[in-house]
């Protein structure tokens, strides 16, 4: 029962990950891993949560089902899919290839103040992912790791997939992308191609 | 088969839950999401029937307003099927909802209000609509069968067209007793 050492910065981590992003489409977890994302690179195809905590793979499912030419990618934390630990087991029944799910794991809350979740208290998200029937999962602790996870994203019949990425902990900088949610709604439909009515 | 079979059915009466199937069919509902209920196993065995129905159960009732967010996002309509009981696990994921405008057609089958035998099925049934519009949905209420098509494609017309959260509340009257073979405690 400790926290799990990670050594990656999470910045750098997301950045590696979104690299070349090509049509990828992106959901991002409430709290750091939207500021992560915000950071790699702001893009229309990025959908940020500021709110709805346990949600983000679920948001990333009905997105992947309704595109399934499109590689779809949730960047979330240990808490944030903690919370909504259940969709894991949603995305397995659906087997939808095109989604792929990345936890950035510290084991612990950094929105909050650092208070250890329960991947640092010894649950592992990536055991889960297996147990809830995702059959490709990685456990990252290097950039080489993360380079070819990304790779894995473009192939669309090879989901879903998830990857455990060990972050370093410790509080960044804030990112901030709009919150504006309408605003964020109707930008990502515009890069798909839906008008505004 | 069972989509021309249901298409062929006069919906009135107890085929209710046909009028619903072929309402939202209507409205190109491209996404069906539910926590196993009794009172909607005809409607979801009907969306499993069906090739354009993506149907998708959910381990907790808050996962399917996230799920028709997300379909949303892709230029998908979704439903959401649940028993009141779900309503309450709903309440934070709503707040996605409002926030981005995200459309929501939730079906709800009552429990608590007509000759309810469960007293826990009491508190939330009776909080339901109150729940629901704290958090900002507007509430239809479906009480006869024979107006299922109406009150369905009034609901998807203010969620789809009109950007709003709606939930339609089934009748436990509707729905009828619950049956017990045996006498059970």
């Amino acid at each position: 029962m400790s926290v799990p050492v990670g050594t990656l910065d999470r910045r750098a981590a997301v950045k590696t990950l979104l690299a070349d992003r090509g049509d990828l489409l992106v959901v991002s977890g409430l709290g750091s891993s939207t500021y992560d994302v915000f950071d790699a690179g702001e893009h229309p195809g990025n959908f940020y949560l500021w709110g709805a905590m346990g949600g983000a793979a679920m948001i990333g499912l009905g997105l992947a089902l309704a595109q399934p030419k499109r590689p779809v990618l949730v960047v979330t934390g240990d808490g944030e899919q903690l919370m909504g630990i259940g969709s894991l087991l949603t995305v397995a029944t659906k087997q939808p290839a095109n989604l792929s799910i990345a936890v950035l794991d510290n084991g612990q809350y950094g929105e909050t103040g650092m208070q250890l979740s329960h991947s640092g208290l010894g649950a592992k998200l990536d055991v889960i992912a297996r147990g809830a029937g995702i059959d490709d999962v990685a456990d990252i602790a290097d950039i080489a790791g993360i380079e070819s996870f990304r790779a894995s994203l473009r192939d669309l019949k090879g989901g879903p997939r998830l990857a455990r990425i060990r972050i370093a902990t410790g509080e960044l900088e804030r990112a901030l992308p709009p919150r504006d949610g309408a605003y964020l709604k109707n930008r990502f439909r515009g890069h798909l191609g839906f008008a505004v009515t | 088969m069972d989509q021309i079979a249901a298409h062929q059915d006069n919906a009135t009466g107890r085929d209710w839950p046909v009028a619903i199937y072929r309402t939202l069919k209507d409205f190109g509902v491209a996404q069906l999401s539910y926590v196993p209920d009794a009172g909607h196993s005809r409607l979801i065995k009907l969306s499993h029937a069906d090739a354009s129905i993506k149907t998708t159960v959910l381990t907790t009732e808050e996962e399917g307003v996230a799920l028709s967010a997300g379909a949303w996002l892709g230029g998908e309509r979704a439903v959401l099927l649940m028993q009141s009981s779900g309503v309450g696990n709903c309440i934070n994921m709503l707040s996605l909802m409002t926030s981005c405008r995200f459309p929501l057609l939730t079906l709800v089958t009552m429990r608590g209000e007509w000759a309810e035998f469960n007293p826990w099925q009491i508190p939330m049934g009776k909080a339901t609509p109150t729940t629901l519009e704290a958090m900002g949905a507007t509430v239809l209420r479906l009480d006869n069968p024979d107006d299922a098509e109406e009150v369905i494609s009034a609901a998807a017309s203010l969620a789809y067209d009109g950007d709003q959260q709606v939930a339609v509340l089934i009748s436990q009257r509707m729905i009828g007793r619950k049956k017990w073979t045996t006498e059970t405690h």
